[in-house]
């Protein structure tokens, strides 16, 4: 294993080439660059139709210097399989010599909700590949609908905070934790804000053996409403109150791996983003209280696990 | 149309056999705010790079030397995690 | 020569498909193809195939599974019916679009609703337009003999696309009929050695699947799966002759039964056929001159060979065990219509739509329908262009 460091790392061939056509400053392609990065060994990967798919592979052009498989939204746990079974065979009959792991690829939409049973279905069935979500929390790639990834109180197309409804009026879905209820041997939160963290993450999926799952929070400027430059600070502001927790379970034992000095409020998250504009506005201001209660309370649960988890010092 | 391939000198199943081909295609254009980088100031701790949505921050024997101007689309992102003690990338207006 | 037995068509498909020893199965259960799968699962168990098999939890994943190892590199199957294959419909295009030559067993049954398990081939009605190529089987054997010519009519370099295999679902996949089963070596000699094209395993050449093809390039590549369908004409043939020489059977694009010379015939799929050409024999024993067309090879459709066939019967009538819900008769009728439109002489051409969800066809009604030919090629007449039979009035 080589080492991880960003001065290692920067020798290797970059994975993923420029010219593709995602947005400036896109979430999703830092996420990508710097997954691939972390990879050891040669890597397949599978990906549901969105943006990552569509604007890194415009024919005649492709970004991907690894084998990239796109079908259709609903099927990248599925295609995974396919591949990945064919990888088993394959060695097995002593046709393919080389170690290859897998990567499955899809946003919230092609793995919270369409993807869903999919996904459900090839990490019970034990596919030895890592599926990565990149969580931009919309379906951004048909222009901003909501997706059950959604935060609560956010305006997108088709939840438009108007003069009678202010918004998104649902939690989002917690898929990490209905992930983890499959008893898979990895699976972890992680951000492009934290790069060592997040590239730790996917070393040790593509090394375990076994479905495992990262869920990774990827800021998306136009359906964010915020500014071009901010994926990073935007991320980090995610982490930072407690809205996007970074945390592993490994063979069911909770870490958190990052733990933010001080918990900020989640006005902080939200005041950079134009789809929270509306919630503070008086009347709205128990869609924001509603939320840090739902925070909150998933934060101390996470850090109960978390102690309870920890191995007992000598 | 003229120079696109017709269609018996495709590969069947649209099936792209050229990786990372895209670095042909040129999204520097995009920009409106261009990378500048102050070398005195860099302290190569490679956040930018690792950071940069376009692979167009350029590290060579491990440090930053500069952008690939042909794909930087120039959100900005490289500036904005260039530690705040040290500033070495700033953004400058196109055109000026 | 291979062995007699007594299997059910289910099994039959099964059977092939253990000769045929795929490197990777995907499928979903379904009545009535879920005993193919269910049979081949004891095979994997028992280790009588090399296969890895993928029981997804849909027949859109199986479809989805079965594309991603197809592409990965190496022999895929898979088997499905009605709701199933509809389930499966968007992933079907993929599959052919993307030019990878899986091979689907398939037990022809109603689509819902009403929710129906019996068969008709509304289902592969459903998917003639996704780039499969479609072959159909009246019994047992042909569905067994078929299934291996699949493999070699998908894999070829000239095509590379997928082909579906079709046997009606009860009357052929759960009854028991005495037929050949190949030796196990010569079937696997006949198919051969899968030679992969493109893998996406092939980790020296990395490959991008599935890019996003737009104005400049679309068009491009529908073009060449046109020319792929086309091509698959002749191909179809060569391995059907190649099968005949080594096993004795012989098969065309589609069986003329006393077509020669016939004043009226029938045109129709799957089992049913056999119980056309029982009232044929009558029929002729009465110095009737009636015939039939059952078409083996729907997709790529053979029009030009149809043409030839039928010009100079009197009148066809063509028979749907689906229906198009198009208020002008059932899926074969238009195509057929239309490829008789170029006959020379042109026969007056007629529609029945019979035996949905499985409602039997009875000799009688055959013998009705070649009773209404015989008086249309008398008077030159068509008194009802399509309607609905085998229905209580």
């Amino acid at each position: 294993m080589s080492k991880l460091t960003l001065k290692e790392l920067s020798k290797q061939e970059e994975l993923l080439s420029g010219g593709h056509r995602l947005c400036a400053g896109c979430g999703a392609s830092i996420i990508v660059r710097q997954i691939l990065l972390a990879a050891e060994d040669p890597v397949v990967v599978t990906s549901a139709t969105g943006c990552l798919e569509v604007a890194t592979t415009i024919f005649p052009y492709t970004a991907w210097k690894v084998p990239f498989f796109h079908s259709a939204f609903e099927n990248s746990a599925a295609t995974a399989s396919g591949v990945e079974a064919m990888y088993q065979s394959l060695k097995k009959q002593g046709k393919i010599k080389e170690k290859i792991k897998f990567i499955a690829f899809g946003g919230d939409g092609g793995t919270y909700d369409i993807g869903f049973q999919s996904l459900s279905g090839a990490l019970e069935r034990g596919h030895d590949f890592t599926y990565i979500c990149y969580d931009n929390g919309a379906y951004m790639n048909t222009g901003i609908q909501r997706s059950s990834s959604t935060p609560i109180g956010a305006a997108t197309t088709t939840s438009p905070a108007g003069k009678v409804v202010p918004g998104k009026m649902q939690h989002r879905k917690n898929l990490t934790k209905i992930v983890e209820a499959h008893n898979i041997p990895y699976l972890a939160q992680a951000s492009p804000s934290k790069p060592m963290d997040l590239m730790k993450k996917v070393r040790k999926a593509l090394a375990t053996e076994g479905p495992c799952f990262l869920n990774i929070v990827s800021p998306c400027n136009r359906g964010w409403r915020s500014a071009l430059d901010g994926a990073i600070r935007e991320s980090q502001l995610a982490v930072d109150t407690c809205f996007w927790p970074l945390y592993e379970v490994e063979e069911g034992k909770v870490k958190i791996t990052f733990k933010p000095k001080e918990k900020k409020p989640i006005e902080e998250w939200l005041k950079v983003q134009g789809r929270f504009k509306h919630l503070f506005k008086p009347e709205n201001g128990w869609i924001i209280e509603k939320m840090q209660k739902r925070i909150d309370h998933d934060w101390e649960k996470l850090l109960a696990r978390h102690e309870a988890d920890q191995p007992v010092k000598e | 149309m003229s120079g696109l391939k017709n269609w018996k000198e495709l590969t069947p199943g649209a099936v792209i056999e050229e990786a990372g081909n895209a670095a042909k295609y040129e999204t520097g254009g995009w920009r409106t705010y261009r990378p500048v980088l102050d070398e005195k100031k860099c302290i190569h701790c490679l956040n930018c790079w690792i950071s940069c949505p376009d692979t167009a921050i350029i590290v060579r024997d491990e440090k930053m030397t500069g952008f690939d101007y042909d794909h930087c689309k120039g959100c900005g992102v490289c500036a904005d995690v260039c530690p705040k003690k040290v500033q070495a990338i700033s953004m400058e207006q196109e055109g000026k | 020569m291979g062995q007699r037995v007594a299997m059910t068509g289910n099994i039959a498909m099964a059977n092939a498909m253990r000769q045929i020893n795929p490197d990777v199965c995907a499928a979903y259960p379904i009545t009535p193809s879920t005993e193919i799968m269910q049979q081949f699962s004891s095979f994997v168990a028992d280790g009588l195939v090399k296969t890895v098999l993928v029981p997804a939890e849909s027949e859109h994943s199986a479809m989805s599974a079965c594309i991603g190892a197809a592409a990965a590199g190496g022999r895929v199957m898979t088997a499905t019916s009605s709701q199933g294959l509809a389930l499966m419909w968007e992933m079907l295009f993929i599959a052919a679009g993307n030019r990878l030559p899986i091979v689907l067993a398939m037990a022809n049954r109603a689509l819902s609703a009403p929710i129906n398990i019996h068969g008709d081939t509304s289902d592969a009605m459903g998917a003639r337009d996704s780039g499969w190529i479609q072959i159909f089987s009246e019994n047992g054997q042909e569905a067994y003999d078929n299934l291996i010519q699949a493999v070699r009519i998908a894999e070829h370099l000239d095509i590379r696309l997928p082909v579906m295999v079709g046997m009606d679902g009860f009357i052929i996949s759960h009854s028991i009929e005495s037929m050949e089963l190949l030796d196990d070596e010569k079937v696997r000699d006949f198919v051969g050695e899968y030679t992969p094209s493109r893998p996406l395993l092939d980790i020296q050449h990395p490959r991008t699947y599935g890019p996003l093809d737009l104005q400049d390039y679309y068009i491009e590549h529908k073009r060449q799966e046109y020319e792929a369908m086309k091509n698959a004409k002749s191909v179809i043939l060569e391995v059907a002759k190649d099968f005949s020489n080594r096993f004795g059977r012989e098969y065309g694009l589609f069986e003329a039964y006393h077509l020669d010379d016939a004043e009226v015939a029938i045109v129709v799929l799957n089992s049913a056929a056999g119980t056309v050409k029982t009232v044929i024999e009558e029929l002729r024993a009465d110095g009737v001159k009636a015939g039939l067309l059952k078409p083996r090879v729907f997709r790529p459709f053979p029009a030009e060979e149809i043409a030839a066939a039928l010009s100079g019967v009197k009148a066809v009538c063509v028979m749907d065990r689906a229906d198009g819900v198009n208020a002008v008769g059932g899926p074969l009728f238009p195509e057929f219509r239309s490829a008789l439109y170029d006959a020379t002489p042109r026969p007056m051409i007629i529609n029945k739509v019979f035996g949905l969800g499985g409602r039997d066809l009875g000799l009688h009604h055959v013998r009705e329908v070649f009773a209404e030919l015989g008086k249309i090629a008398e008077t030159g007449k068509i008194e009802t262009l399509a309607e609905y039979i085998t229905v209580r009035n």
